[in-house]
């Protein structure tokens, strides 16, 4: 009873700080909170005239069924796999490398350029992505096959077509959009390094691939920990908006992951349950790799997510 | 001090240079080309006659698009959706952010760790999508707007920007009367025109390109967004000319990346700067 006058008490003394707070509460717990309580019908036969409450309970039938009866159950996992797993073999660390170039450049107006061109492709939309992929890897229309024809006199690939081109088209894209933006964190940080640092070397008689390597890679070790363990936790995402609009029946053999399959079985085919039930899998893997990533991280290092 | 420049040290520069150049091709490249093919002949680009310039220049792609009422119809759609998602993410976040920043506010803690553990886990796609229909938003603006109003990473971003403040102006506008609605309107977000004018940006920016929440929650032609309208000529291959006219068909779509991405590339010469101080704040939070 004292415990909720005096609840009671706080609100009304912070009245109007709690209104203000009210309309972020509310979209957290409806659009959030609701959601991953709407979770449960993974262990049920959903539907929507019953709604969750009057739908029956199945317990583990749909993640045996995803395991067991699915036939691509398995190329799925794979695909989603793979294509981080080299995604984060080159993608993660091209923007170091990039930065590391940048802020070698002795020319200020020439890397001030250099930059602004490659952050660029950062603003372009999804679809515009896409689209100048699907365009340019086209085998009869495309740019990329017409060069490729009039500077080395190769025959036109159907790049989009060939289930062991897609992870190379995927992650190259990936880059191309990102490395430059990518950088920015990476300068911040080597630009916080103190310049006695680089002095001091210097007297020691430190070549630049010295400096590099002992001053400036190690400046920016924390942000690389920071970047590393957020890459992991959107591990089993991948940029699946992408893969979503370039992919077809054709390359699905590497193509299709997790994600895409729960929403075609879950938004084109209504499939609510089995979907979710497939999504609630991956958002599970990738909870447990952020937070066991993070707890190694912590362990070794003074820098760790939280 | 004179530095003795060594040969290793000069070759390096020579390939560091040389690889930005490759660099700054391979980055441009695309965006020319889409540009040239756009204003040239058809033909010419199918057959790959185009390479880099633009070869018998015409605006006839230009011309089919600006008169197919899609086109205007998706842009004015794209143009609301942006605009009342960006006023609404500002007005929530900015009011959630604020009272967050009170180091001494009861339940604080309880809330940003509330906010910051949907970073982690999220009911996924099929719950959200079930919510969003269950409250009836399907085909309307609200679906695009409300399921993703806060962005927890925005919402940090200005709590910082709010709690580096000096408390002494808020406190002395307190003692003058001012109620914490008033402090927040009249002295907090004067104060905070970077971090907002980023966040809107931002918010902006990706409301503009963003495609998928169009995709599952809007079914009616006359909701869809540009990036709906783009996809569907430049992926799933709609002929906006009609049945069977092809004449323009590899043109249009470069005309139709450049009409629909032309807003960005206006200004983004102004605003970059802001988004390179936002990723800023942003990061050193981590």
């Amino acid at each position: 009873m004292a415990q909720l006058s005096r609840i009671g008490y706080v609100l009304k003394k912070h009245k109007a700080l709690y209104l203000l707070m009210l309309p972020g509460i509310l979209y957290y717990l409806i659009f959030k909170y609701a959601p991953m309580y709407g979770i449960i019908i993974a262990f049920q036969d959903y539907s929507i005239g019953r709604g969750i409450w009057g739908s029956k309970f199945v317990g583990l039938k749909h993640f045996i069924e995803f395991f067991y009866v699915t036939p691509d159950a398995w190329k799925l996992i794979r695909n989603t796999i793979m294509l981080n797993v080299y995604d984060l073999l080159f993608h993660f660390p091209a923007p170091i490398i990039l930065a590391v170039l940048f802020h070698e450049l002795k020319s200020k107006w020439f890397k001030r350029f250099v930059q602004n061109i490659s952050y660029m492709p950062h603003f372009l939309s999804t679809v515009v992505i896409a689209g100048i992929l699907v365009t340019f890897l086209s085998p009869t229309t495309g740019v990329i096959n017409h060069l490729l024809v009039k500077l080395f006199g190769i025959e036109p690939i159907m790049f989009l077509g060939m289930p062991e081109w897609f992870r190379t088209v995927y992650v190259g894209s990936e880059i191309w959009q990102k490395v430059g933006w990518g950088t920015i964190l990476y300068l911040a940080a080597i630009a916080g390094i103190d310049p006695m640092l680089y002095e001091a070397a210097k007297m020691d008689g430190a070549n630049r691939w010295q400096q590099i390597r002992h001053i400036t890679f190690v400046g920016m070790v924390p942000v690389m920990i920071i970047l590393f363990v957020l890459t992991l936790g959107n591990f089993m995402e991948a940029s699946f908006e992408k893969i979503l609009l370039i992919y077809n029946t054709m390359n699905y053999e590497t193509s299709d992951v997790i994600n895409t399959f729960v929403y075609r079985r879950g938004i084109l085919d209504a499939d609510f349950s089995f979907a979710t039930a497939v999504g609630l899998f991956q958002s599970a893997i990738g909870f447990i790799l952020v937070v066991a990533v993070n707890r190694i991280v912590r362990k070794y290092s003074e820098t760790s997510l939280w | 001090m004179k530095q003795k420049v060594s040969l290793g040290s000069r070759l390096f520069d020579f390939f560091n240079i040389t690889f930005m150049i490759v660099l700054i091709i391979v980055m441009a490249y695309p965006m020319v080309y889409v540009f040239s093919a756009s204003i040239s002949n058809n033909a010419l680009v199918a057959s790959g006659a185009v390479l880099l310039w633009p070869k018998k220049i015409t605006l006839i792609a230009y011309e089919q698009l600006i008169y197919n009422p899609d086109l205007w119809v998706s842009y004015w759609n794209t143009i609301r959706y942006t605009a009342l998602h960006t006023v609404l993410t500002l007005i929530a976040t900015s009011a959630m952010a604020y009272p967050l920043a009170k180091r001494w506010l009861p339940g604080r803690r309880v809330i940003l760790l509330m906010a910051a553990f949907t970073l982690l886990f999220s009911g996924g796609m099929i719950p959200t999508f079930l919510i969003v229909q269950r409250l009836g938003l399907l085909d309307t603006i609200w679906a695009i707007v409300l399921p993703s109003l806060i962005s927890t990473w925005y919402l940090f971003i200005m709590r910082t920007f709010f709690e580096g403040l000096p408390e002494e102006l808020e406190d002395a506008a307190a003692i003058d009367g001012c109620g914490s609605m008033q402090i927040l309107v009249r002295i907090v977000l004067p104060l905070s025109l970077p971090v907002m004018v980023t966040i809107g940006l931002f918010t902006a920016v990706n409301q503009w390109n963003s495609f998928f929440s169009a995709l599952i929650y809007l079914n009616d032609r006359e909701m869809y967004p540009l990036q709906i309208m783009l996809r569907n000529i430049l992926i799933a291959g709609t002929n906006v000319q009609g049945e069977g006219d092809l004449t323009h068909l590899e043109t249009l779509k470069y005309a139709m990346i450049i009409i629909a991405t032309l807003p960005i590339l206006c200004v983004y010469p102004f605003i970059q700067k802001y988004f390179v101080q936002g990723t800023m704040i942003g990061g050193i939070k981590g």
